[in-house]
């Protein structure tokens, strides 16, 4: 573990004395958690029944919001469970550039070759490199969700919106399948890193991994269906399997030899 | 410490290194020369486990290529082409990484005592990117050497640097062979491995020759012994060219260079004889030819 500890190490000294890779990797977490507290703020007011709403949030959304409550608590249920999506979202973007980077970024620089003549194993060096990436998108993540949790609290007054809020179900989300997105991610980027010879591709490609996720959060939007626990279970058991497997797909397709005489 | 036996390498349809077969003894300082693109870092990479051979045997420090990387790995330095360090990390920082990679017992410890050998300790707290070329592969040599490994292949460690630094490089060199290592070197710059090498291996996608500098411009040129006269003439010349086991007498202003096997004992009978037929000599030396005219020689033939 000591080799796996180094390398987190070095990744982190490198990426995080780049101000700007630093800034990228704070940026969005700040962003997709003030989005939601502006909107939470500026939807409370409303006032008017939530037969109102129909027609302007999915009917499946509208049926899950108690007659009892106001437009603007089931508008502010609404924002909340769209953008708990952002937080699974998150640790899959953030880690994308860091990763992506990590291979072909050694490549550029001619410091991969003095790497891989010591005695590290693939897997030490990928699972290195894969922590490296993941643990600060996990932790940024989980640090947003903080934030958004306390301001949410702070904002909204409605006990049945805060229920919403701390759902178990969106925990699970965030705590459970965030951590699992961001392996995944980290994972796919490190492939791709390994495979090609130019940065900006591998961050281009790497970005497709976002898709399948993109595409759920769309489907919840226009409510062609709902998230709920089992699927969120469901989801953290694909994705740890998928994880194993992506893993040891990368570990696989690490050809030190192609890695080093392809590149030129 | 390394032997290879019609060790090979094949990149698709290229052949980078045709059935080397050499055996490094111990403490040896090993030139390996050759032209661009001639299999050189190929057969590093080789030798160092980094990528495997398409045909043949390596032994390397006991372990074979290709089942016992890691062991290799472990028991290797190896100081690349380009020094490939981590340019916005501190040099001390840069050494501490492999020091925890190699699994060094005391890695403080030993990335001082490298900094301090190559003049790098005040210069620690820099970013590497900061430090001058020569600066830089002096720190790319004291990583290779941070686990103390008994084989060092050093891979043009002098290019690109001026010849202050080149010469403190060769020093250094120079040094790690006093203390018994086996040093596998590549070069470009003949002088260099003339200076530094026990034995030579002239290399172009297949092993040319090997030996000794000294046995290699015999067998490329044969030896040469080079009389200063005060009367050298084409009549003193005839008189040398019946003398058995004499090559060939040129005549060159007032010296006769005379080709011969064994200088050591042609030398007196031919002296011997310039004497009694009146030649004034007042210089005897043996002409060398330097790696550079032979290297090229024999790249020449091979092409």
């Amino acid at each position: 573990m000591k080799k796996v500890s180094t390398i987190i190490k070095k990744e982190w000294m490198q990426v995080f004395k780049n101000r700007l890779v630093l800034f990228s990797v704070l940026f969005l977490p700040l962003f997709f958690t003030a989005l939601p507290l502006i909107m939470l703020g500026v939807m409370g007011g409303s006032s008017s029944s939530v037969e109102g709403l129909t027609g302007e949030m999915p009917s499946e959304f509208t049926q899950l919001c108690p007659a009892e409550m106001t437009a603007g608590e089931c508008a502010q249920v609404f924002v909340v469970t769209q953008f708990m999506m952002l937080f699974m979202l998150m640790p899959l973007i953030i880690p994308v550039n860091i990763a992506a980077y990590s291979i072909v970024g050694e490549k550029t620089t001619r410091s991969l070759e003095p790497l891989l003549a010591t005695p590290i194993t693939t897997a030490e060096l990928l699972l290195g490199k894969n922590m490296a990436a993941a643990i600060p998108a996990i932790l940024a993540t989980w640090l947003s969700f903080g934030i958004y949790a306390v301001g949410a609290a702070l904002i909204v007054s409605s006990t049945t919106v805060l229920k919403a809020l701390f759902d178990p179900m969106w925990l699970l989300a965030v705590i459970l399948v965030g951590p699992l997105m961001a392996v995944l991610s980290v994972n796919f980027s490190l492939i791709v890193s390994s495979r090609v010879n130019d940065p900006r591709v591998a961050e281009q490609l790497s970005a497709v991994v976002i898709v399948p996720v993109l595409l759920v959060f769309f489907a919840q939007i226009s409510g062609l269906f709902l998230l709920n626990q089992q699927l969120i279970l469901l989801m953290a058991l694909g994705l740890l399997v998928v994880d194993i497997l992506v893993l040891y797909l990368a570990v696989r397709l690490f050809q030190r030899e192609a890695i080093l005489t392809r590149w030129k | 410490m390394i032997q290879t036996e019609n060790l090979s390498k094949q990149f698709q349809t290229t052949q980078a290194v045709d059935r080397l077969t050499i055996d490094v003894k111990q403490g040896e300082v090993f030139g390996f020369l050759g032209p661009n693109g001639a299999g050189k870092t190929t057969t590093v990479r080789m030798l160092c486990s980094l990528i495997g051979p398409s045909a043949g045997s390596a032994v390397v420090n006991g372990f074979i290529v290709g089942k016992q990387d890691r062991q290799i790995r472990q028991s290797v330095g190896i100081l690349t082409e380009t020094p490939g360090l981590y340019d916005n990390l501190s040099a001390e920082y840069n050494l501490k990484i492999f020091a925890n990679l190699y699994e060094v017992t005391d890695p403080a410890g030993q990335v001082e005592k490298y900094l301090r050998m190559l003049g790098l300790w005040e210069r620690r707290q820099d970013e590497a990117g900061t430090f001058s070329k020569g600066m830089k592969q002096k720190l790319a040599i004291a990583r290779a050497l941070l686990h103390e490994p008994s084989i060092l292949f050093l891979d043009e460690p002098t290019a690109g640097l001026d010849p202050e630094s080149a010469r403190l490089v060769r020093d250094f060199i120079g040094e790690l062979s006093s203390e018994g290592r086996t040093i596998f070197l590549c070069t470009h710059n003949l002088d260099e491995a003339d200076r530094l090498c026990d034995r030579i291996a002239v290399f172009k996608t297949r092993l040319l020759v090997m030996d000794t500098p000294d046995r290699l411009r015999a067998q490329v040129f044969g030896r040469r012994v080079v009389m200063h006269l005060a009367n050298a003439s084409e009549l003193l010349a005839a008189q040398v060219r019946v003398i058995p086991n004499v090559k060939e007498v040129q005549v060159i202003d007032n010296k006769l260079v005379i080709n011969v096997d064994d200088p050591e004992h042609n030398n007196p009978e031919i002296i011997r004889t310039l004497v009694n037929a009146g030649a004034e000599i007042q210089f005897v030396g043996e002409l060398r030819r330097s790696l550079e005219d032979v290297y090229l020689q024999l790249v020449r033939n091979a092409d």
